[in-house]
């Protein structure tokens, strides 16, 4: 939609500022670390492409719940957890290659789909604190995770393979290796352009993801979502079934952290038992911030410039650290600092424009008496 | 009309709410194609028979309705409003149910989408079936043609002038294929001059074409321009049923505020004023659902100003915009002296005292004593019924001047309790009212503002409160700014009283003034026709 006057440059120039200043701010820094980091192009341009087709999927498993109006999903690590849960069994089963990401995925569906319908049952009762409800949903799951992996698997849920138990006979090892699957799916389609290496079937997959939601988008419950996330109460009383909406953009969303931590975990071909999850909504909540997305509205191309941003970042900033202060650490206590810093940021811009945005309207309802007419009057009253 | 039968007709609807009565066996009947207007004050049960036609789950829940509703001739019970959507009955709201961020088309066919089948419809169920966006558009386009209007099938509703909001609305409803009655609460409400005149063309239009309508507003004459009939209600009563024909504006406004009564039987000869006390000039006030947009009055010392108007119109505003509560604008004087806005402290240190209709929210401490509430606001603005040590470094409370300042109230006023340490909450709302009275007294303000102070309470309470404001002003010579639903109490007490329209005073009439001119205030006419 064109807006129908133009608003003088200065003031268009700023408005573009409020409007990225995440994006600004974080195209600032990087584009200072990246000369610092004295790293070729070459070897950053191939970094981005591998990591691209990690983490992109993790990433878009946030679009729907966003257009829902139910802010980042920071429930989405459940969906991570039965990812795991099914590359164990995978790995157990000693089914490898792609076959055993299909196994994966197939164990892990029922998962998340039931942790998707607890979590949305769990946000329907925290509306408007969806958030942060979510965040610690995560860390409870985590709790519940470690019960079932360190306790039961082993003891009462049968696991054949000694190799990835505890020594004491029960429990899975706190690394497990994913040598079977590793990188299965990067390696089914490699294209090897020039110097780069492009793994073509991770992002066939992340472009059919893409097209999928597209798609999603123009669907009756695609639009259902979109006007549950504008205006719940219009919604309901359009006989739209909100809760029931709600709960079905987590459980795809979480369904589709699954997939994603599959291929993020296939990528890295290991995986850290208890704590491969526990940065994942972190990241991926990071990442289409950077892009640009707000807690209100995300693009698929928030998304993709999101996860460009945030992992050039990640790649050269430890390097700059180790060249500018000497130490590599100062630089990843930095990156992560930073990261952070954009999630606060983006969350307080948010609650800021909206009470700027909800004042405005009310100013709209205001007769002559706030117009030109007021400020002389009132001039006039200070005397 | 050959069809005999009429649409909709209602036959001796009653309804009661806990013991009190607001709809009192309501009869009226409504062919095809004709427009009822239907007015009454706030109260007057408008709200409730529609709840009533649109089986509102809560008329169900707090015990139902005598009465019959019935469609076509045929009775009708609707459990949920969807049940009356389907058969036909539409509902436009004052405020708009819409989706901003939607364009006009995908408003008015929201949740009626037409879509197209795929194979996910046979796999994941209905609502994966993808949406059909031409159709939608024709359909859309179509029902904007009905009303007869210019609205851009694309343009995104939160770009939209707020007049074509309310197109938006109105295609809503008669998109649907059946839709036969559609009931529009106070249309204009928001609408300048000359949109309101498109949506009335638009009505007509509608009408021309068989369906039914009950236009409820507040604007009388645009009731009269309208309308084919007026049907009045006053206090639960229906008191007029009538063709619209020949109705003068100012003979609904008489049926609607009710009888003439005596009210002028106050002396007032032995009233003296002194100059002005309070001086407001162009006040805004953005306060949610009760908007000041642009008032300008002054209060004369000593005396009891009444501020009256229907509920939505900012009556509430004024204090509560003065008083810092919201955010405002605009001047305010008191005693000549500027009065700094959006700063609760500097009215209160200004001398200025407000007892608010939120009583539960603003004006109790509910899960402290009495003596505490009623010393409270005195103790934080005047630093009363404190004990200085050590010269003022630190204070505490003086429990003794509390008790005797509360009990001193208690008898006063009447209050019932069992005494000054009770708590606030386990007072009947009458009596919670006298306490947030004394609480204000107890400041010993130069200018009181009372809002809604008879709000809820029983009759011999009311009585109580009126007297006591009336006595405290004849005393202690205070200002009081009286603001109130109700125009009996307002005229009974107020040496003036100022209607307030649309966030404007629509003009100041003596207590003593013929009850239809101040109808006719409260229905959007000016000052100037209510006076002549």
């Amino acid at each position: 939609m064109k807006t129908p006057f133009k608003l003088p440059s200065a003031a268009r120039v700023r408005r573009f500022a409020a409007d990225n200043v995440v994006v600004l701010i974080f195209l600032f820094v990087t584009a200072i670390a990246v000369p610092s980091s004295k790293l070729s192009g070459t070897y950053i341009i191939q970094d981005l492409l591998t990591r691209y087709g990690r983490n992109a999927f993790l990433v878009f498993s946030l679009l729907l719940p966003i257009m829902a109006g139910m802010g980042i999903n920071f429930g989405m690590v459940l969906g991570a957890m039965a990812g795991e849960i099914g590359l164990i069994f995978a790995v157990d089963q000693g089914i490898a290659g792609v076959q055993g990401l299909l196994y994966a995925v197939l164990v892990g569906a029922p998962i998340a789909i039931l942790l998707g319908w607890i979590a949305g049952q769990v946000l329907n009762r925290a509306r408007g604190r969806e958030m942060v409800t979510g965040y610690i949903l995560g860390f409870f799951m985590d709790g519940v995770y470690q019960f079932v992996v360190l306790y039961l698997m082993g003891a009462i849920i049968p696991i054949t393979s000694k190799a990835i138990t505890l020594s004491r006979g029960y429990g899975i090892r706190n690394t497990l290796g994913l040598d079977s699957v590793r990188q299965s799916l990067d390696k089914l389609l490699k294209l090897e352009l020039g110097s780069f290496d492009l793994p073509m079937a991770t992002y066939l997959v992340i472009a059919l993801l893409a097209i999928f939601i597209v798609w999603f988008r123009r669907t009756k419950l695609g639009q259902d979502m979109r006007a549950i996330g504008q205006d719940q109460t219009v919604s309901h009383s359009a006989g739209i079934p909100v809760e029931r909406t709600r709960i079905m953009a987590i459980v795809i969303s979480t369904l589709l952290a699954m997939v994603g931590q599959i291929i993020f975990l296939q990528n890295m071909g290991n995986m850290a038992t208890y704590n491969a999850h526990r940065q994942t909504g972190f990241f991926a909540a990071a990442a289409i911030l950077v892009g640009g997305a707000s807690v209100a509205k995300a693009t698929i191309p928030n998304v993709l410039v999101g996860v460009g941003l945030l992992h050039l970042m990640y790649i050269v900033v430890p390097p700059a650290g180790a060249r500018l202060f000497g130490s590599a650490q100062i630089g990843e206590y930095f990156r992560d600092a930073m990261s952070y810093a954009v999630i606060a940021l983006a969350l307080a811009l948010h609650a800021w424009r909206k009470r700027a945005n909800a004042e405005s309207a009310r100013a709209g309802l205001r007769g002559a008496a706030s117009g030109a007419v007021a400020p002389a009057k009132m001039e006039g009253g200070a005397e | 009309m050959p069809d005999d039968t009429p649409l909709l007709s209602l036959e001796g609807i009653t309804k009661d709410f806990y013991g009190t009565t607001v709809l009192r066996d309501v009869s009226f009947a409504l062919r095809r194609g004709e427009i009822l207007g239907l007015v009454g004050e706030n109260g007057a049960g408008k709200t409730t028979l529609m709840r009533i036609l649109f089986g509102m789950p809560v008329i169900a829940e707090t015990g139902g309705f005598g009465g019959t509703v019935r469609i076509d001739g045929q009775p009708a019970s609707f459990r949920n409003p969807f049940d009356a959507l389907d058969a036909g009955i539409g509902m436009v709201h004052q405020e708009f149910s819409l989706i901003p961020g939607f364009t006009t088309t995908e408003n008015i066919m929201l949740n009626r989408e037409p879509s197209r089948r795929n194979v996910a419809v046979d796999l994941f169920g209905p609502r994966m079936a993808t949406l059909d966006r031409p159709a939608m558009t024709a359909r859309a386009t179509k029902a904007i043609e009905r009303l007869g209007v210019e609205l851009h099938p694309d343009t995104l509703v939160s770009e939209m002038p707020v007049g074509h909001k309310q197109f938006t609305e109105i295609a809503r409803e008669i998109d649907r294929d059946n839709v036969k009655l559609l009931v529009l609460d106070e249309p204009t409400a928001v609408l300048a001059e000359s949109e309101a005149e498109i949506l009335l063309a638009s009505l007509r239009r509608l009408a021309a074409q068989g369906i039914a309508i009950i236009f409820i507003s507040h604007r009388l004459h645009e009731v009269t321009a309208v309308a084919d009939r007026v049907v009045v209600l006053r206090d639960g009563q229906l008191v007029k049923d009538t063709s619209a024909k020949g109705v003068e504006v100012r003979e609904i406004a008489a049926w609607m505020v009710g009888r003439e009564v005596d009210a002028n039987a106050r002396v007032r000869s032995d009233r003296k004023y002194g100059g002005p006390a309070l001086e407001v000039e162009h006040l805004w006030v953005d306060m949610p659902g009760e908007t000041v947009r642009d008032v300008s009055f002054t209060v004369r010392e000593g005396e009891i100003f009444g501020i009256g108007g229907l509920a939505g119109q900012g009556k509430l505003g004024i204090p509560n915009g003065i008083m810092g509560l919201f955010a405002a604008g605009g001047t305010v004087r008191l005693h000549g002296k500027h009065v700094e806005l959006d700063a609760p402290r500097a009215a209160l240190d200004a001398g200025m005292a407000f007892v608010s209709e939120d009583r539960r929210g603003v004006g109790l401490l509910l899960d402290e004593s009495l003596d505490w509430n009623i010393a409270f606001a005195a103790m934080q603005v005047k630093g009363a019924y404190l004990k200085r040590w050590l010269g003022g470094l630190f204070s505490l409370r003086d429990e003794k001047a509390m008790r005797a300042l509360a009990e001193q109230y208690i008898e006063l006023l009447e209050i019932k309790c069992t005494g000054h340490r009770q708590k606030a909450k386990e007072l009947s709302g009458g009596n919670q009212q006298k306490v947030c009275l004394a609480k204000a007294f107890a400041l010993e303000p130069n200018l009181l503002f009372v809002s809604e102070p008879t709000r809820g309470i029983d009759v011999g309470a009311k009585k109580l409160v009126l007297d006591n404001l009336r006595r405290y002003n004849r005393d202690e010579g205070t200002t009081i700014v009286m603001v109130s639903s109700e125009l009996e109490e307002l005229r009974a007490i107020c040496d003036r009283v100022a209607i307030v329209d649309e966030g404007r005073i629509a003009g100041i009439l003596p207590p003593e003034a013929p009850l239809a001119d101040f109808g006719l205030l409260m229905a959007g006419e000016r000052a100037a026709e209510a006076s002549a």
